[in-house]
């Protein structure tokens, strides 16, 4: 199992699943909006430096479940989780964690670009302010995570243009440097590329790509190929519901489960 | 289906006369007042308006004292109102969006937005000037700032509700914590509207007359001191139209004019912010 485990080669199968080590444990997790039960027992690990996809139909909480590991439901009323999650072997979901650290190590991109309203240049260099870099440094640092994002080239004559002059590929992928600036340990993906061209939707995913050296990585997401193309593990949820995971080579070829293999094939959802 | 045509054709230019026609009559109202109102204003217009205090009747003097005054107590009034109702707007906006305490402040500010003001003249008279036994240009200030509130209150919170939700979270989501995205991110996408409150709040106590005229009271010469009476436009075109002096209603076409240029300079600023916001 041990050389199995070590022997991987990304055209070969695995059998068994390796479970490699997890950068976030998730363990019997349920969410609530008032009353509703969104996510029904989860247990999850995402393993480091590698993309885990989030999929399944539209409510299965696959959002809801990304939301949770940066604790963005707390700023709405009526929103609960109950359960563990580990992120570094602490429950980010206890009393006291310290939202704003929190967040710091697990950065998010949404579905919508998101820039701030300021110059493309203060979009990165704000996160960069908030962790305390130098401010000898932070010039390097903003050119690097343009360069990380697959951007610079696009805007380095015009970094004290408004962020939201750019295109929505582009500001998308300006966000995706924002959140790389800080050096997160785990990077949360909404549908990043839902709004976006067959273009900057490759440029997005050779971004993911090149991201995992770094990071680990979940991503949610409503196209079954970008799934298959950028991640290494799948988890498909149902109602709220953990349904079946595993390697995403496992999952689209032989899933254990028919409601899975029903839905990436199509059949409903 | 001719007929039908017809008829609707007979019914829209109809509707559209009524409309267009209904619009000409409001504007032809307001350009004669203008027209009015320059014509008699810019006659009685000149350097003395500015360099002299007014006179007694049937002498030569300006409005020096009521511009100044005027100027005073609108700063002041902007300054205590200004920070108050941002703060206000704020935790409705922010902190306190989903608090049942937003909700009462939110009735109580509509119905202060449109409370009758010489009220709040009178409220302010009870408070500062019975107290403190004579009437003084901070009371007036205060009655002032109490008009102002109300309405920064309102273009706060509501410019802050158009901020979008995704921005504030992708803010939070760098692990910035809530004031820091309330003051760069939040702010910063909503400031043109909320510096519109706060021209349109200035416009609207510039020509305020009720809550001064128990506050701020009236002074017939040159005065600088907050704790004395002091002499505004509004006040003294009030007082001074309704002479039977002829030096003292030219003044008071001048004031007119004054205030309503004022008026309208802030209303062309609070449009250029506002569309200088579009383009971005």
């Amino acid at each position: 199992m041990d050389t199995l485990t070590r022997d991987r080669s990304p055209f070969t199968f695995q059998e068994v699943d390796p479970a490699p080590k997890p950068r976030i444990s998730i363990r019997n997790l349920e969410f609530f909006y008032g009353e509703t039960r969104a996510l029904k027992g989860i247990d999850l690990d995402l393993p480091e430096n590698q993309v885990t996809a989030f999929i399944g139909p539209s409510g299965c909480g696959k959002s809801t479940l990304l939301r949770v590991l940066n604790r963005m439901y707390d700023l709405y009323p009526h929103q609960r989780a109950t359960g563990e999650v580990l992120l570094d072997g602490e429950n980010i979901l206890a009393k006291g964690t310290d939202l704003n650290r929190l967040r710091a190590k697990v950065g998010m991109v949404f579905q919508k670009p998101t820039p701030f309203p300021m110059t493309i240049h203060e979009n990165i260099a704000f996160g960069l302010r908030l962790n305390g870099t130098a401010k000898s440094e932070i010039d390097d640092r903003v050119q690097a995570a343009l360069k990380g994002a697959a951007l610079w080239e696009e805007v380095k004559d015009k970094l004290n243009a408004s962020g939201q002059s750019l295109s929505g590929g582009q500001q998308q992928r300006l966000c995706i440097a924002r959140t790389i600036a800080v050096e997160p340990e785990v990077i949360l993906l909404d549908e990043p590329a839902s709004a976006l061209d067959p273009i900057s939707t490759a440029k997005i995913e050779e971004t993911i790509h090149q991201l995992k050296e770094r990071f680990t990585i979940a991503i949610v997401t409503h196209n079954m190929q970008q799934a298959s193309r950028v991640s290494d593990r799948t988890a498909f949820m149902y109602l709220g519901e953990l349904i079946e995971t595993g390697e995403t080579a496992q999952i689209f070829t032989r899933p254990r489960e028919e409601r899975t293999s029903d839905y990436i094939t199509g059949r409903f959802g | 289906m001719q007929a039908r045509m017809t008829r609707r054709k007979a019914v829209n230019a109809l509707m559209m006369a009524l409309s267009t026609g209904a619009a000409g009559l409001g504007l032809l109202v307001l350009a004669l007042i203008l027209a009015h109102l320059i014509f008699k204003g810019a006659g009685a217009l000149n350097l003395a308006v500015f360099t002299q205090d007014t006179p007694s009747p049937n002498d030569v003097g300006g409005l020096r004292n009521a511009i100044v005054g005027s100027l005073i107590m609108s700063v002041i009034a902007v300054a205590i109102g200004t920070p108050i109702g941002i703060l206000a707007g704020t935790y409705m906006a922010e902190y306190g969006r989903f608090t049942k305490l937003t909700k009462v402040i939110r009735f109580v500010n509509d119905i202060l937005l449109s409370a009758p003001s010489i009220i709040v003249g009178l409220f302010v008279y009870q408070m500062l000037v019975v107290t403190l036994g004579h009437f003084s240009a901070l009371a007036g200030s205060v009655a002032l700032a109490i008009l102002v509130v109300p309405i920064v209150v309102r273009t706060t919170e509501d410019m802050l509700l158009l901020v979008p939700d995704t921005l504030r979270e992708a803010g939070l989501a760098m692990g910035a914590p809530r004031w820091l995205v309330i003051r760069q991110i939040a702010y910063k996408a909503a400031r043109a509207g909320m510096v519109t409150g706060v021209l349109l709040a200035i416009a609207r106590i510039s020509g305020e007359t009720a809550p001064l005229l128990f506050t701020a009271l009236s002074n017939n010469f040159f005065s600088a001191d907050l704790t004395r009476p002091m002499a505004s436009l509004p006040i003294t075109i009030f007082q001074f139209a309704l002479s039977p002096y002829d030096n003292w209603q030219a003044l008071a076409w001048a004031g007119a004019l004054l205030i309503t240029v004022a008026v309208l300079a802030l209303s062309i600023i609070a449009r250029l912010v506002t569309s200088k916001k579009d383009k971005s």
